[in-house]
């Protein structure tokens, strides 16, 4: 079995490789993207100071002339509760409640200093004293936050259509149909191109991973082992996906169809680029449902938060049961012909 | 000598089209037996019936006495009509992949040598010609050593001399004690290779024997053969029954000397008369009323 396995894991690579414009355009990807992110969060932004404001402002009194101040960004907030979060992860630098003249900071932030510096001056000869709450936490960045969700990404990608194309290209040469005049079980087959994309994906994603960090330099708390298990689970996960798309198709543009129509949700709905937390429940709840959504939370849980693999294990979990189901159901139904 | 392959009333359907129908026959064991008919007969969809690629609606196919199981697929070369094979792989690569499909395996070399592709080894496949390619793929179905061989319009698309090449390289795997079952629609192919053969048209086998004995059960005649500008249309078909094909009338006899004085008698110039025995051909235009390549 495992000469089987071998050959076809062989033929693949030698295939993959060889072919000069799939292997840029895998490669040339990632790159591009690493450019477009180390630009975006390069770029100097003018409002260098954010405060949070909870309640209205007065039109006139101490407030008021703090709300005046030039080159500070404003936003407003609910309560206190919640917004209190934002201040922790350097999100906002201060946090003002009007109402209550009280001020939250984090120690830690530099700007969170000096805008204090600035609010304390509009209070001067008011009569006021504003009320200062010192709150923990360290900075994260939204590009520390979405690293784990563009590599999420870059693997769904590369897994779907890597794996689904080729499959269904195979097919409707009459490749498989050779294949399947020899020994080679379907699912020696299966595993022999899911090892196949593994190696390509860890390859890609590995440059990825580092050359985003020589620019970017971004956080990664947790241990690069536990980091790798998660994406070398996720990259299964998907790779098991294409191949259920892929199990009996043998057109290419209705694999197109499926395999968008399935990229595209998980690409916004599991949290890639922005949190759901906010969002409606049944939207919460469908994206628990896309195993996309798992691999992106592990990883940031890992990255960002410094968790091991026992305190992402629920998803690890899901991501490893509906792996099995998903080689089981690609297999069951998987056509030569 | 015993079947080495049996197929017993083998019924393969799709849609409204029957395209196998109630078809049996078995196959001796180091013999070649063909499978002949126009496009459409049923010919490469009773060849993927037995290869296991595709499986009947009804009836049984059994090798050495068993369904087709593991040692089937160890034991069977298989090279279908047209094959891709993966792209940016070379001629070694794709020759040692398949050599690992199976428990023990032809040396790569050995085969190469054998079909002249030596120089190719390290070509990329999309890189072969025609005939080229043919080859690859007759070595590839050989690499396993196999006991059965199933080749489902070999020469198709090949020219002459390729086509006697490969004729060649399939007597020499029989005489190597390999079985062969071959479909194909040139009736030369099948006379020259084929120890037996079945004959098949909308899904039926409609006659089958060695091809002598065939043509002896049916014919005891020969044809008389002159160019049709030699005989006007009328004369022939009225006085010799005779059929125009092409560019030539074909008149079906079997007293010779007879016919060639009656044609004397109209003036009928001979100087291009043929005369020849008859074929798989005519056998087959006399079974299903329609030429073979039509």
């Amino acid at each position: 079995m495992w000469s089987r396995i071998y050959a076809l894991f062989v033929a693949r690579n030698l295939e993959f490789f060889r072919d000069r414009s799939s292997l840029a355009w895998n490669l040339l990807l990632p790159i591009a993207i690493i450019f477009v992110f180390a630009y975006a969060f390069n770029e100097e932004n003018p409002e260098k100071f954010k405060v949070g404001l909870v309640g209205p402002v007065p039109a006139e009194g101490p407030a008021a002339v703090f709300r005046a101040t030039r080159f500070v960004k404003f936003i407003e907030f609910d309560d206190v509760e919640t917004s209190l979060v934002k201040v922790e992860r350097h999100q906002i630098d201060l946090l003002f409640e009007p109402g209550t003249h009280g001020y939250w900071i984090n120690r830690t932030s530099p700007n969170g200093y000096i805008v204090e510096k600035l609010l304390i001056a509009a209070y001067a000869g008011s009569g006021e004293t504003p009320g200062r709450h010192l709150v923990e936490g360290e900075e994260i960045r939204y590009v520390d936050w979405v690293i784990p969700g563009v590599i999420s990404m870059n693997i769904m990608w590369g897994a779907l259509f890597g794996i689904g194309y080729v499959i269904v290209r195979y097919r409707k040469f009459g490749i498989l149909k050779r294949l399947s005049a020899t020994p080679v079980t379907a699912m020696e087959f299966l595993c022999a191109q899911i090892l196949s994309r593994l190696l390509v994906l860890l390859v890609v994603n590995v440059v990825m991973f580092v050359g985003m960090d020589l620019f970017i330099d971004f956080r990664m708390y947790g241990s690069y082992f536990d980091l790798l298990v998660v994406f070398l689970l996720g990259c299964i996960n998907m790779i098991c996906c294409g191949l259920v798309v892929a199990a009996r198709i043998s057109s290419e543009e209705v694999a197109n169809g499926l395999l968008n129509l399935l990229s595209w949700p998980m690409m916004f709905l599991s949290g890639i680029w922005f949190s759901l937390e906010g969002a409606a429940p049944w939207m919460q709840k469908i994206a628990l449902l896309l195993p996309l959504t798992h691999v992106t939370a592990a990883a940031r849980a890992i990255m960002i938060d410094g968790a091991g693999l026992a305190q992402v294990a629920d998803h690890l979990l899901v991501l490893g049961v509906s792996s099995i189901v998903l080689l089981a159901i690609g297999a069951r139904i998987f056509k030569w012909e | 000598m015993s079947a080495i392959l049996q197929v017993s009333n083998l019924v393969k359907r799709f849609g409204a089209l029957t395209a196998v129908d109630d078809v049996s026959f078995s196959i001796r064991e180091g013999s070649c037996f063909g499978l002949l008919g126009p496009n459409g007969a049923g010919k490469t969809t009773t060849i993927e019936l037995m290869e296991g690629i595709k499986t009947p609606d009804s009836g049984r196919i059994l090798y050495r006495g068993e369904a087709l199981d593991r040692r089937f697929r160890n034991e069977a070369g298989i090279m279908f009509q047209s094959t891709a094979l993966q792209e940016f792989i070379t001629v070694r690569e794709i020759m040692l992949q398949f050599s690992r499909f199976y428990p023990a395996s032809y040396p790569i070399d050995e085969l190469a040598d054998r079909f002249s592709l030596h120089e190719f080894l390290n070509q990329d496949t999309r890189r072969l010609s025609g005939g080229q390619k043919q080859r690859l793929l007759l070595a590839i179905s050989l690499i396993n050593r196999p006991r059965v061989l199933f080749l489902d319009e070999p020469t198709t698309g090949l020219d002459p001399q390729s086509r006697r090449n490969l004729w060649k390289e399939v007597q020499q795997v029989r005489e190597q004690g390999a079985t062969i079952l071959l479909t194909t629609h040139y009736m030369e192919e099948a006379y020259e290779l084929c120890d037996e053969i079945a004959i098949m048209d909308h899904g039926r086998i409609i006659a089958q024997d060695a091809p002598d004995s065939l043509l002896a059960a049916h014919f005891d005649d020969v044809v008389v053969q002159l160019h049709a500008a030699d005989i006007p249309r009328e004369l022939g078909e009225t006085e010799f029954q005779a059929v125009y094909r092409n560019d030539s009338a074909h008149i079906v006899t079997g007293d010779v000397n007879r016919t060639i004085a009656q044609l004397l008698q109209y003036d009928v110039p001979l100087d291009r008369l043929r005369i020849r025995a008859r074929n798989l051909e005519d056998l087959f235009l006399e079974l299903t009323g329609k030429e073979l390549r039509a």
